[in-house]
């Protein structure tokens, strides 16, 4: 999916940390033989997607693993789209420590990497990931860039069981940023606001084609600096997908 | 000798050495062959019958790739003898031999099963009964061992992780939108609404009453899936022994033979008063001994629902082979209520959440409810409170960690109560209440401390403990040899945890005074706060435990020390 020279260099860089990661964890004492010490994963592709926008195609992915223990995992996140034939968008990866701070909730630390769009960028990233009240599952985040700019993001999602196999997610996700980033097009304040609902078919619980629709719009003088490059400032796009895990 | 043929046993009776062999092999249950774990390859393995006063000798022989062990369930015996990987003993390599040997000093049904990893699950269990020395104060013509467990086609280990990953993935009965509109019509906009938020305040799932379920699980009888229909033979009019015993690894069952009554007179191999009752709860690694009398020329069905009614065990009672008896359809499933949140009310929804909301914020800790060091009688029994009840408590302060998702605010008993789902059957159900020992006074000094222990959970994360910690976490439980003691059992969970002591009993405190039940395992309902005394008469380490295996292995656990002084070295 993710191609080019910079994607190259970031994936060398995930794979270095990754392994690293999977050394310390495995290789920590094994307290009493009990088998609570045991590790687990997860690789869950929540969204694997075609979007339909004017005619055009793009394929977009939202996935996520994680490596560890009860309460101290090594997360990998990415997240990224690009044209159907045509250039990677926009891809970053995240890989993150992970440390259970609360019965529901975790504190992540580590740093991402924005493969596309140009230029590059690495960013140290602390965030919080857990479930909230009412079963609104949340990660929050917040970056800063090696160019010391500091932005945002947050997500929130629902589960709507309509059937045990069919159900309703809807998500909400808002991005913000202290500062201008006029070489990325990001302006300060809220940036970019994107609501979805995609309805899944569980055929088992690891397998669900899913139908849904996602509204994308840049806000403020985010939204400014797509006008004035003549872009869009917002999509109502269809999607089509697979989501899966094991 | 039919019990045997029925049972599937290839062990000498009354011999006094035995050969077990644990090892891989191929079983059919569902239609697909899969690999079990098996004890002479049989699942269950081969009903061991000892006499008390033996001296047995046991060689078991690992043929896995892995580690082993056997454990003697309910069963006294010397520490190094009683098959605990990292407590008791190292374990069983491959390819090795370990042999056992002990005195045998009690009767009544047991069991035997691996302690190491899931095992159990994999197959290997078996039923073990021990005669008495002297005659046993019921009559009966014939008798059964009616072997109760779950099998999966999938690896236990696979299941584990599932757990861990999604620990509602067996779960098919999530409430959804169509339930809710439902509940609208049965009730109204607000009451609905106010459950589900005040489950919702919670992050908790009401209809999560087994973490495994019949969309995985088979439940068998002596090995057999329902539609093998396991068969027990009488002539009518004899009086029939059944020996119930729950090897599965998480389901609860609910057993019950329509249009006959059960005569209960052991409970875990002890002797108790005759109950005659139409229908009992077995928890996971409990025994119990009924006698039924058949009289009539036709065939009866043993039905045993599981708690969470995703499926049955079954077999037959008949006085011809080949006969069967109409099964009774599952009844509906039950669901959690704010009691077994340890709500006081259960009716009041959110109104009432709030209140407690604002009272766990005050959180005013009640004198003496300190989990460390409680002195004796400073816990007030609030009024109204029977004997052998333990008093409704407010929770302490402590919620435990990150460990535990929830904490029951007025925790209290419930051993008089039949359990979900058998609430409201118009029918005698067990409770725990009913269990009367025959002997009794076996130590009638007062305890002289007592000791508080929490159940506690993370159910999304699939994360169990005592305390909020998880075995590897936990500290050792340190006991004088001889001390009298009282241990106090309060769930902060929403699931029935059955705690299983090792190597020595413990005496639920029922009401009965000195004829309070001996038990190996204690189930816990949901909320609840029960108590049971102990004499700390083992020298050595020995387990503490849940007994559903997965709940184990996910850490809720821990191991009580007795020693001379009670002090560190062991």
């Amino acid at each position: 999916m993710v191609c080019g020279n910079s994607a190259l260099t970031g994936s060398a860089r995930l794979a270095a940390l990754l392994l690293l990661a999977v050394t310390v964890l495995a290789g920590r004492p094994d307290p009493a033989a009990a088998d609570e010490s045991q590790l687990f994963t997860l690789i869950e592709a929540e969204q694997f997607e075609f979007r339909a926008t004017n005619g055009e195609g793009t394929v977009s992915w939202d996935a996520q693993g994680w490596i560890g223990g009860d309460y101290d995992k090594i997360w990998l996140k990415t997240q990224g789209d690009d044209l159907r034939d045509g250039p990677v968008r926009n891809a970053e990866i995240q890989v993150l420590y992970s440390r259970t701070i609360a019965a529901f909730w975790d504190l992540q630390v580590g740093g991402r990497y924005d493969v596309k769009p140009d230029p590059s960028r690495g960013f140290a990233v602390l965030g919080i990931q857990g479930l909230a009240p009412y079963f609104f599952e949340v990660d929050a985040a917040a970056f800063i860039s090696d160019e010391g700019d500091v932005s945002g993001r947050i997500e929130a999602e629902y589960e709507l069981l309509l059937t045990q196999r069919l159900i309703a997610k809807p998500s909400a996700e808002l991005n913000a940023a202290i500062q201008d980033v006029e070489e990325l097009g990001i302006g300060s304040g809220l940036s970019e606001v994107e609501l979805s609902v995609r309805l899944r078919y569980e055929i088992v619980r690891e397998l669900a084609p899913y139908l849904g629709v996602s509204w994308e719009r840049k806000v403020g003088p985010t939204a400014d600096f797509a006008r004035r490059q003549g872009a869009d400032v917002g999509d109502l796009t269809f999607v089509s997908g697979v989501r899966f895990w094991f | 000798m039919l019990l045997w043929a029925l049972v599937g046993a290839t062990a000498p009776a009354l011999a006094d050495e035995y050969s077990l062999v644990i090892d891989e092999t191929k079983v059919n249950i569902t239609g697909r062959e899969r690999t079990a774990m098996a004890i002479n390859d049989a699942v269950p393995g081969p009903a061991l019958r000892w006499r008390e006063g033996e001296e047995v000798t046991l060689h078991v022989a690992n043929r896995l790739s892995e580690p082993t062990s056997i454990h003697w369930h309910g069963v006294i015996v010397p520490n190094t003898m009683d098959g605990v990987p990292g407590i008791s003993f190292e374990h069983i390599r491959p390819g090795e031999t370990f042999t056992y040997r002990f005195t045998v000093k009690q009767s009544g049904t047991y069991w035997y099963h691996s302690h190491s990893g899931l095992q159990e699950q994999a197959g290997v269990y078996s039923p073990l009964i021990i005669d008495p020395a002297k005659p046993e104060p019921f009559r009966y013509d014939r008798e059964y061992v009616v072997m109760l467990s779950d099998w999966t086609d999938e690896n236990p280990n696979r299941v584990l992780a599932k757990l861990k990953k999604q620990s509602g993935y067996y779960n098919f009965n999530k409430p959804t939108v169509v339930d809710f509109f439902r509940d609208v019509g049965r009730t109204s906009w607000r009451a609905t609404l106010s459950d589900r938020l005040a489950w919702g305040r919670m992050r908790m799932d009401p209809t999560d009453i087994a973490d495994v379920t019949g969309s995985t699980y088979t439940f068998l009888v002596n090995g057999q899936p329902p539609k093998a229909n396991w068969t027990a033979l009488f002539t009518p009019r004899e009086r029939v022994r059944l020996r119930f015993i729950n090897a599965a690894s998480m389901t609860y069952f609910d057993i019950r033979i329509p249009g006959l009554k059960m005569e209960v007179v052991q409970a875990d191999g002890q002797d108790v008063e005759p109950v005659v009752v139409d229908e009992l709860r077995i928890a996971v690694s409990e025994t119990y001994d009924v006698i039924v009398e058949p009289r009539e020329n036709q065939a009866y069905t043993m039905f045993a629902e599981a708690m969470d009614r995703s499926g049955y065990a079954r077999g037959t009672l008949a006085p011809r082979s080949g006969m069967s008896a109409p099964i009774p359809a599952l009844r509906p499933r039950p669901i959690r209520t704010m009691a077994d949140m340890g709500m006081a009310d259960m009716d009041h929804g959110m109104h009432e959440m709030q209140q407690d909301a604002k009272a766990q914020e005050k959180e005013a800790p009640v004198p003496g409810m300190d989990h460390e060091a409680m002195g004796l009688g400073q816990a007030d029994a609030m009024p109204g409170m029977s004997s052998g009840e333990e008093p409704m408590v407010m929770h302490g302060p402590d919620a435990h960690g990150r460990g535990n998702s929830m904490v029951v605010m007025m925790p209290r008993s419930r051993i008089h109560e039949p359990g979900a789902g058998l609430e409201h059957t118009g029918t005698r159900v067990l409770v725990y209440t009913d269990l009367r020992a025959r002997e009794s006074g076996y130590d009638r000094r007062k305890p002289e401390r007592e000791i508080e222990l929490h159940l506690t959970g993370n159910m999304d994360r699939y994360i169990w403990g005592i305390d909020g910690k998880r075995y590897a976490e936990s500290e050792p439980i340190r006991l004088r040899y001889n001390e009298r003691l009282r241990v106090i059992l309060v769930n902060d969970t929403m699931m029935e945890h059955p705690l299983h002591l090792h190597g020595m009993w413990m005496e639920l405190d029922n009401g009965n005074g000195e004829h309070n039940p001996r038990k190996f395992t204690i189930n816990v309902k949901p909320g609840e706060r029960l108590a049971f005394n102990m004499t700390a008469d083992a020298l050595g380490a020995w387990p503490f435990h849940c007994h559903l295996g997965y709940h184990m292995a996910a850490g809720m656990m821990v191991h009580v020390v007795v020693s001379e002084d009670g002090a560190e070295a062991h």
